[in-house]
Parts: structure tokens; sequence; C-alpha cells
């Protein structure tokens, strides 16, 4: 590959000569930055049992109040208005939607903060393709359901690239240096994953699809539940360095956890799952990530949203009369209530106990709430004025290091195809260990010097030269960031007992599927909505 | 210096050398002669190629190193004791400064912006070092030799050894081995004179440090020596290829790195190595680029031009007296602005690109052309060659199908797509791509001397016949075209035939591994 020849001639003289670099010290300005988020004031006074009080006529009456914008909570909405329901409101504790999948802009460029990918839907994903037709991202669909993108649409090549030995190579799994034994378990792993995207059960279910709903129950895959990813691939004699790293990357990428704390069923869930015949499905991406579908699912729906409101409390009357709901202006203090027939709890589980009343009584529930565990997540923006040298393959949108507790970064202006200049990097960081608790609170006490310098060192092992290029480094963490895939909890009796409506509130969160997707917030946000149209009508019926 | 450092010899009473013939002496003499030389002329040759103007910076590295000569000498008369020790020390600083300038100044060059201090720096250390060397080696031989004939014949090969540098150094050295492997070669032989010298020289050294002297010598010559091993990495560098001509100018913009070089006859322009023309022949391309769709096209008063910076094109363009407005998009500032007022380059154009018609915008293509909202009757493309995924992006079917909405109906499009017989994926797989964006696609090429046989494309809405004749006002002033070269250039011999490729988008960018696959082989 051509490159500019600066980096080339560092590239190659770095080597013999890699002292000398570090006598380039130029001065340049101090880096900038601040800790965005998320929002935990008004959660962590609630926790502590601050209980706001609605002044008298300031109530309101709604058909549904949906508790939390985040995707769920917009496929809810959107499906509402959709189904002629026009009485509902989204109270959004952050300044704006989006939740986990929200992006920001930085030096004029929109970066994500969280998700940032979505594959491009299968023929049977017909809800989710309708609403990516809605916004123009599907240009067509096939008579057999197969949708069309333009070609902008799809994350452009090169798509992602490893940093190994102190280069550049393209893809993920690191070939150079890898033995005949290596590629052998490789090829048979991939093997071993296309039997699994083929695999169909006696009732011709897949083993795994998406929504994950359409999931096999069969005994072959759910048995996969039952034990580690990482015990799986020792029992099938994985032992391949390079496949374990492949496949412990992959489980933090999705999942933020490693192949030892996730379940097969989840590991093999994010090879199979996204198959298309003979390869993965291509991944839809935009500069500034999955923010790009919060924006189009929370335009048209504006009037609805209510953003800088924490709701304080959901209270139910036993389905005799209308839940209470109260919030919080997070500007001001000032509480506001709404009297709706149904809620639609889009926010995620753990805050069940703390927001709903009543909900600690039942020790069901409060088991079934107790199984969700969740992992963190430090994510960073870091601005740049100019490109950094690069050594081997060029830069791509997904830019990982091997063997480094960062996921490396992806870069905001990929998909512009801008590619000189300045630009934006989001790297991520999962923080996992074998107290999820201890963790967070670690990340919670994390400082913005600390995390910077976190980011720093490890931008400057893939890029010595970054430092001087970087203008800002901005922090996000993401404490309950995404559900845990932990074993037996897919197959456990926890998920499907969270999913079940509690007292006229029905439970739409992404965490409901143990898995943290797109695809499944939309299907759930959906299937809440449409559950509340059903009831509503149910109840008019029933008066009319 | 350790002129003092535990050496006791004294220096007044001769001590005998060890016997050794005298030609080996004067050998020793045209060394380090010849590997003077030759620092120098590395620290010009890279100067004059990384920071352009060869005529200045020869000049300067010249008198820089002259006045260094001069210092060295004058600096040898401090030196009265250990003369012996003291010369075998300098020798292991050139060595060692001088053996590595080459890959130090290209290191500096990639990772600093001090490349002029160290460059100067480097030629005065060197220059001081040399001149120290021949007064010491005189004064140490003064008492074994008739000093008339020891300065005559030292000085005869002084002079022998500056002849076999030149001599040696563009016709061997800078092609056979490259600057850097050059420069640690002739390091090796000065350690070697270093270390050789502990044994002429041993009856006026000590005892003490001597061990040392020779471990230094040995370690010296051992990095060099790694160097000479790493240093093959180094060699690929097509950059060194461009000293077949001298650089006339070469600065390294945001965007890429801009080098001119001369010949007697003709001048060429690389960039990020690669040429881009060559002043002897670039009309043949030109003119093949430009005229087939200026004369198929029905209107063309409005043309836009993407890439291109030379303004060769935009030359060619401008024959036309009924062409009301050329705008031209390039990327790089450095590269537009160096073809409006660099004077080869500007007579070469004819100053095309001050000419009030034309209007140059800096800005990439594929970006420009999302927000541009002008209609164009005729489009040149004249984009380097797809070998980086930037570039390869201006030839997806997004940015042919972002073109096709700038176009009138009638509109007539025209590119540059390597060459068909070195690259035919490539050159289909571009052809290929335009058909998939909807585009009428006539394949067409030229010959150019000094790319070889180079291939064209003439890419329409609706479908329009191949232009056959050219109007005899346009004729006189063409080199190249004429009514029987015209339809020539669409005659496609069997070996130009199509082959199967896939179409280039964005997501696969199918178009930077043909090219980076066809053209490795013929490298
Ligand atoms: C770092 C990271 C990277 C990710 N990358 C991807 C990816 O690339 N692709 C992908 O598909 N998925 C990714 N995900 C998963 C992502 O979580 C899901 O795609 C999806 O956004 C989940 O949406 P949700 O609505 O179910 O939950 P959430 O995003 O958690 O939304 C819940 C919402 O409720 C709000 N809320 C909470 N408490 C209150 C309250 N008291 N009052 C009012 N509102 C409240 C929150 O502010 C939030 O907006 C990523 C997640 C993280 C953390």
């Amino acid at each position: 590959m051509e490159l500019s020849r600066r980096t080339l001639l560092a590239g190659a003289l770095a080597a013999p000569f890699a002292g000398l670099a570090g006598c380039d010290a130029r001065s340049s300005p101090p880096i900038r930055g601040t800790i965005i988020g998320p929002n935990r004031t008004v959660g962590h006074r609630l926790r502590d049992g601050w209980r706001p009080m609605v002044p008298d006529g300031a109530w309101e009456e709604v058909d549904v109040v949906i508790v939390g914008g985040g995707v769920a909570g917009l496929a809810a909405a959107r499906e509402l208005r959709q189904q002629g329901c026009e009485r509902f409101v989204v109270l959004e504790l952050e300044l704006e939607v989006g939740g986990t999948s929200r992006a920001g802009s930085v030096g004029g460029f929109g970066c994500p903060w969280g998700a940032h990918y979505l594959p491009l839907p299968q023929a049977h994903q017909t809800d989710l393709i309708e609403f990516l037709k809605e916004i123009g991202v599907v240009t067509h669909v096939a008579a057999d359901g197969t949708p069309s993108v333009p070609e902008e649409a799809l994350c452009r090549d090169p798509e992602e690239r490893l940093w190994v030995d102190g280069r550049w190579m393209e893809g993920l799994y690191p070939f150079t240096g890898a033995s005949d034994d290596d590629r052998r378990q490789w090829d048979e792993f991939l093997h071993e994953m296309a039997k699994w995207a083929a695999f169909r059960d006696d009732d011709g279910h897949p083993a795994f699809a998406i929504p994950s709903r359409l999931c096999s129950a069969d005994e072959r895959v759910l048995e996969l539940d039952r034990l580690s990813f990482a015990d799986w691939l020792d029992g099938l004699g994985y032992t391949s360095l390079r496949l374990r790293w492949v496949a412990d990357y992959c489980c933090r990428d999705d999942y933020g956890l490693p192949a030892s704390s996730v379940s097969a069923w989840a590991g093999v869930f994010y090879f199979a799952s996204r198959w298309n015949g003979s390869e993965a499905q291509p991944l839809l991406t935009w500069p500034e990530g999955n923010g790009f579908l919060v924006r189009k699912l929370g335009e048209p729906l504006a009037d609805r949203l209510r953003c800088g409101w924490a709701v304080a409390s959901i209270v139910p009357t036993g389905g005799s009369g209308p839940c209470e709901v109260t919030a919080v202006d997070v500007a001001s203090d000032a509480a506001h209530g709404w009297r709706a027939k149904r809620i639609i709890f889009a926010a995620p589980q753990f805050l069940a106990p703390y927001l709903i009343a009543g909900f600690r009584n039942d020790a069901r529930r409060m088991e079934a709430a107790g199984q969700f565990t969740y992992g963190s997540w430090l994510v960073a923006n870091v601005a740049l004025r100019d490109r950094p040298r690069e050594t081997g393959f060029p830069l791509a949108w997904d830019n990982v290091p091997y063997e480094s507790n960062s996921l490396g970064y992806v870069v905001a202006t990929h998909q512009l195809g801008r590619d000189f200049g300045p630009t934006v990097l989001t790297w991520y960081e999962p923080w996992h260990g074998d107290d999820a608790r201890k963790v967070r609170r670690e990340l919670e006490e994390l400082s913005w010097n600390e995390g910077a310098a976190r980011v720093l060192a490890d931008l400057t092992r893939m890029h010595p030269d970054i430092e001087p290029l970087i203008e800002s480094i901005d922090l996000m963490k993401w404490g309950h960031a995404m559900i845990s895939p932990v074993v037996g909890f897919r197959e456990g009796a926890a998920r499907s007992i969270a999913a079940e409506s509690w007292q006229g509130i029905l439970f739409a969160n992404t965490d409901l599927s143990g898995l943290a997707l797109f695809e499944e917030a939309f299907d759930h946000g959906q299937r809440a909505a449409r559950e509340v149209i059903e009831q509503l009508a149910a109840s008019q019926d029933r008066r009319g | 210096m350790e002129a003092d450092s535990g050496v006791e010899e004294p220096t007044s009473a001769p001590v005998p050398m060890n016997r050794a013939p005298l030609f080996l002496l004067y050998l020793n003499v045209l060394v380090i002669a010849t590997c003077g030389l030759i620092y120098e002329l590395l620290a010009g040759t890279l100067a004059s190629y990384v920071l352009g103007d060869s005529v200045t910076q020869f000049s300067l590295v010249i008198g820089v190193y002259l006045s260094a000569l001069g210092v060295g000498a004058w600096l040898s008369g401090f030196i009265t004791r250990g003369l012996a020790r003291c010369f075998i020390e300098v020798e292991l600083g050139v060595a060692l400064i001088g053996g590595a300038s080459a890959p130090l100044l290209f290191l500096t060059f990639a990772l600093a912006d001090w490349f002029a201090p160290m460059l100067y720096g480097i030629v005065f250390a060197i220059g001081t070092l040399v001149g120290l060397e021949l007064p010491l080696l005189m004064r140490i031989l003064k008492s074994h030799l008739d000093f008339n004939d020891l300065v005559a014949r030292v000085l005869a090969f002084d002079y022998i050894g500056a002849l076999v540098a030149s001599i040696l150094f563009p016709l061997l050295l800078v092609p056979r081995l490259g600057l850097v492997r050059t420069s640690l070669v002739f390091g090796l032989l000065n350690a070697a004179v270093a270390l050789w010298g502990t044994w002429l020289l041993r009856p006026l050294l000590s005892e003490r440090g001597l061990g040392g002297l020779r471990g230094r010598s040995i370690l010296v010559a051992g990095l060099l020596v790694v160097g000479l091993i790493k240093a093959d990495s180094l060699t690929h560098f097509a950059e060194e290829q461009l000293f077949t001509n001298p650089v006339v100018h070469a600065e390294t913009t945001h965007y890429q790195r801009i080098v001119v070089t001369q010949s007697t006859e003709s001048f060429q322009l690389f960039l990020n190595g690669n040429l881009q023309f060559n002043s002897a022949d670039e009309y043949r391309y030109h003119e093949a680029l430009v005229h087939p769709p200026m004369l198929s096209a029905e209107r063309h008063e409005r043309v836009l031009v993407l890439g291109g910076g030379d303004g060769l094109g935009v030359r060619e363009v401008l024959r036309y007296p009924s062409v009301k407005a050329v705008t031209l998009v390039d990327i790089d500032p450095a590269m537009t602005e160096l073809s409006a007022k660099f004077p080869p380059l500007a007579e070469l154009n004819g100053g095309s690109l001050s000419d009030p018609r034309v209007t140059v915008v800096n800005d990439d293509a594929m970006l420009w052309l999302e927000r541009s909202e002008s209609l164009f009757d005729v489009v040149l493309i004249d984009f380097p060659d797809p070998n980086t995924f930037s570039l390869g992006k201006l030839y997806t079917t997004r940015f042919y199908r972002l073109l096709r909405r700038r176009l009138t109906d009638q509109a007539v499009v025209s590119l540059q797509c390597t060459s068909p017989l070195v690259a035919p994926k490539s050159y289909w797989c571009i052809l290929k791509t335009l058909e998939s964006a909807g585009f009428y696609v006539r394949p067409y090429h030229a010959s150019v001397p000094s790319f070889g046989d180079w291939g064209f494309a003439l890419a329409t809405i609706q479908p329009r016949p191949i232009p056959r004749t050219i109007p005899d006002e346009l004729a006189a002033s063409l080199r190249f075209l004429d009514n029987e070269a015209l339809p020539a250039l669409f005659a496609m011999s069997r070996d130009l035939a199509p082959v199967e490729v896939e179409i280039n988008r964005l997501d696969n960018q199918a178009l930077v591994r043909y090219y980076e696959a066809e053209w490795d082989r013929w490298n």
C-alpha cells in the first residue's frame, strides 16, 4: 500500500533507530477535556430515598408514559404513533434521547458515545427493515425480503485492522506469525460457526437469530448456556492463542466481558446470528454511529419527548386506576406528574426496584431483577488536529490493538470520506472483573486526569507521535452499560419473569434479551407498544 | 577527545611505528579522503532531495563543510599529546557520525521539524572531524618520513580520494547502494581504518585503554553493520530512484510529497514518488485525455476537471474558444499553487491556472461533489492511480453516481484509468464500475513513453459515437492527435481485451486491491 513517504520513512527507520524517535519533543498546547456523563446525581439521590412531591395542578393525563428514551423507548413511541395512539410522553433523564446509543459532537464532528454499528438486517427482520426504509437507509426490498442499501450506508472499506508486533495489518485475525496449527484451528472454528448458523431445530427454527426471541429452544442449543464460552472452546480443543484472542476480543466487543465470563450461547450467538449463507452480514454505520438511528427515531417524535426529566417514582394502582408517574426536571428540581393507563418501562431492569412503588415487595420479581448484572465501559472521544503517522496497513474504520485492555478506536470521519486533517477517534474500553460492583465503583471514582492518561497511553502504543496531535479527550463513564450474558442467564427464569408486565407496567429494555443490541432494544420497544395498544383496545371494548 | 586520558607516550622522541608497507599508509589517506567527500556529497544530495532547490542546498552544504574542515585543522593545533590515540578517536567519530548520517537525516526528516539544524549540525561535525584527520596523521608520520615528500604524497592521495568519491558517488553508489547504505558502508570503512590504526600505531599507543579503544572500534563497526542489515527495508523507497535526475523542487504537503526533477531536456513531476508526467511526452497524455471528450461533446461551455492540479489538462481545454468556465478541483493547494507559480510548470501549462475562465477549488473531489450544485458539459478526471484507499474512493460507483448528478444530459466524461496492459483488472474494474453507475463507456488508450500503454475511458449518459475529426483551427495547435490518430485511440488490441472483474464500491474497494496486486507484479 502506498503511504506518505514520511510515514514510510518513519516506519522503516523507527525500527533500527527506535530510540531516537523519543527526542521529538515538540511543545504543544495541553490536552483539554471533561467527563461527559451520564447523569448520576439524580439516580444517586433517588437511591438514597429522595422522593419529590408533585404540586397540585402539575398533573397531566395521558394514555401511556414511556420511561427512558433509549432505543427501546423511542421504538415504543414510534410504534404507538404508527398505531394511532397519540396520548403519550417519553420521559428521559438525560438532556437528549438515545441512551447508550447516543452520539455527541466533538470539534465539529459527530461521533458515537456508545453504539456505533448495526449489521444489515436479514430478510426476516421485516419491522426493522421497514424502519430503515422509512428513514431512507434501505432503498429497495427484493421480493424475497432482502433489503438493499446504497454503498455509502455500508461501512467503507477498509473496515478493520489490527495492531500487532508494532505494525498494522488488515483484518482482525493476527495471521502474521500464525502456525499451521493456528490456521487449521481458525478454519475449523469458522466452520463450526457456519454449522451453527445453518442449524435448524425440528420445527425449523434457527439456533441463533435476531431478534433473539426467534432463537431455537432446542436442548442442543440451550446446552450452550450452561458453560462459559471459554470452557466450550476448551472442550472442543481450540487451544490456539490467536483464536482465543479473537474469541475473547469479540466477547469484550459485543458484551463487555471476556470469553471466560459469557456463556457459550452468547459467544456463538455473536458469530452465528448475523451469518448470511457464506459470510457475516455487512455493517451499516454512520459518522456519529447509531446516534444517527436515534436521531431518525427521535425527530418525528420531538413533540412527545421530555428530555431532562428524571422519573422518580411510578405508583401503580393495581389496575383499578391509572398509574402515577412523578418526574423531576434535572435543571430545576421541579416535579411534575403524569397519570397514565399504561407505563412502558424502557429503562434498565436494575432501576425497577428504585423507581416502581411496591416492586420490592414482590419477592419473585426482586429475585429475577437481582439476576440482571451489568458491565461497565469507559468511552473516550479524542479530537485530533491532524492524523498520526501510520505503520503498515492504513487507517480503517475500526482499529484494534492486539492484546490490550482497550478495544481500540473507530474513526468518526471514516464514513464521511474525509481522509485528511482533523478527526475524532472514539476509543472503547470495557471494564470487567470478578466483582462487577467493585469495578463500577472504580470507574465512578476515575478522575478525568486518570482516564485521559489511560486513553493516551493506549493510543500512544499504536501511534507514538499522537500526543501533540490531541486537542481534547472527553470521557463517558458508563456504569451500567450493558447487560451481561453470563452463564445461565439466557436459559434461566429471571429473564422471562422480568419481561412479564406488572400492574399496568410493561417492560422493554434491551436487557430483557440478555444482549445489548439495537435490534433487541428496537424489538422490545415495538413489542411492548403493541401489547399496550392491544390492552387499551381490550379495555375500550370492555367499557364500550 | 581524550587527549590527556591515560596516554603517556611522549610526542618529541620518535617511537618507531609498526612496520607497514608505505602504500598501506597512503591507502589509509585515500580511504579517509574518499569517505570525507562522500559524506559531503550525501548531505548535499539529501538536502536538495528533501528541501528542494539543489543549488542552494549544495552550496550551503559545501560552505559549511569547508569551513568546518578549517575549524578541524585549527583545532588540531591544540592537540599536543596522544596524537595516535586522538587520530583513532577521530576516526571512530567520523565512522559513527558519517556512517549514520544518511539514515539519521532521513529519520529526522520523517519524525521531526528541525531537519535543517540537524543537517548542518551533522555536516559541521563531520567536517570538523575530517579536518582533524589529516593534520594529525601528518604529524604522526612526520618523524618517520621526509616532510616534503610526506606533504606532497598525502595531499596527492587526498585529491585522488576526492576524485574517487566524486566518480563513485553518482555512477555506482547512489544507483547501486542508495544513500542510506552508502553512508553506512563508508562509515564502516572509517571504522576499519580506526581498528587497523590500533595495530599500525600500536607502538605510539599506551597499553592502558588499548583494549577499550579496540572494543569501541568493534562496537562502532557492529552498529553500522546492524544498520546495514536493517537498511535493506529502506532501499525499497521509490524516492531513492528519483535521484536519477536532480531535484529542483520538493515539498511535503498535508496530502502528499511533491517532487519536481529536471534532466537536460525535460522535467518530471512526482507525487508520493509516482511519476505524474514528464514534460517530454505529457502532451500525448493530455491530448488523449482532453480532446476526445471535448470533440465528442455538443457543448463545452462549462468544463470540470477533477484532480489534474498540474494545469496541463486545463491548458488543452482552453484551446477551445467556446469554453466559458473551467472548474478545477484538486485537493492540494500546494499543488495548484506550484502549477500557477513555479516557472517551468507555469510555462508548460501556459499559465492555464491563472486564466480568468478558470476557478481553482482545493477540496477532496468526493466531498466537493456531494455539495456542488452546478452542471457541467464536459468532465475530465485526472486523479493519481488508485494506490490508496482515499484515492480508491474516487473510482467507486458512489463517486460516479455523485458525478452523474452534476452532468447535463449530453455531457461527456473522460478519465485516466492506469495501464490496461500492466493492470488489466484495474483498468476494466474502473470501466465496469462506470457502467454499473449508469454510464455508456468507451475504452481507449494512447502510448505515452514515460508511462507505457496508457488507458482512458470516455463515459456518457446517452450513447454517443466516438469523435473522428479534429477541426482545422484546433489541429494546428496539437502535437499528437490528428484525424488519423484520433480514431486510432479507440482501437483496442487483443492483449487489451476485457477481463472479469468486480465492481469497485466504497464497501469493498476492489480496485485498490487489484491495483496493488497488478503493479506489485511489475515492480
Ligand atoms: C459502549 C457501548 C457500545 C455499544 N455498541 C453497540 C453497537 O455497536 N451496536 C449495538 O447494536 N449495540 C451497541 N451497544 C448496546 C446498546 O446498549 C443498545 O444498542 C441499545 O442502545 C440499548 O437501548 P435501550 O433503550 O434498551 O437501553 P438504554 O440505552 O440503556 O436506554 C435507557 C434509557 O433510560 C434512561 N433512563 C434511565 N433512568 C431513567 C429515569 N429515572 N428517568 C428517565 N429516564 C431514565 C437512560 O438515560 C437511557 O436513555 C453498545 C452499548 C455500549 C454501552
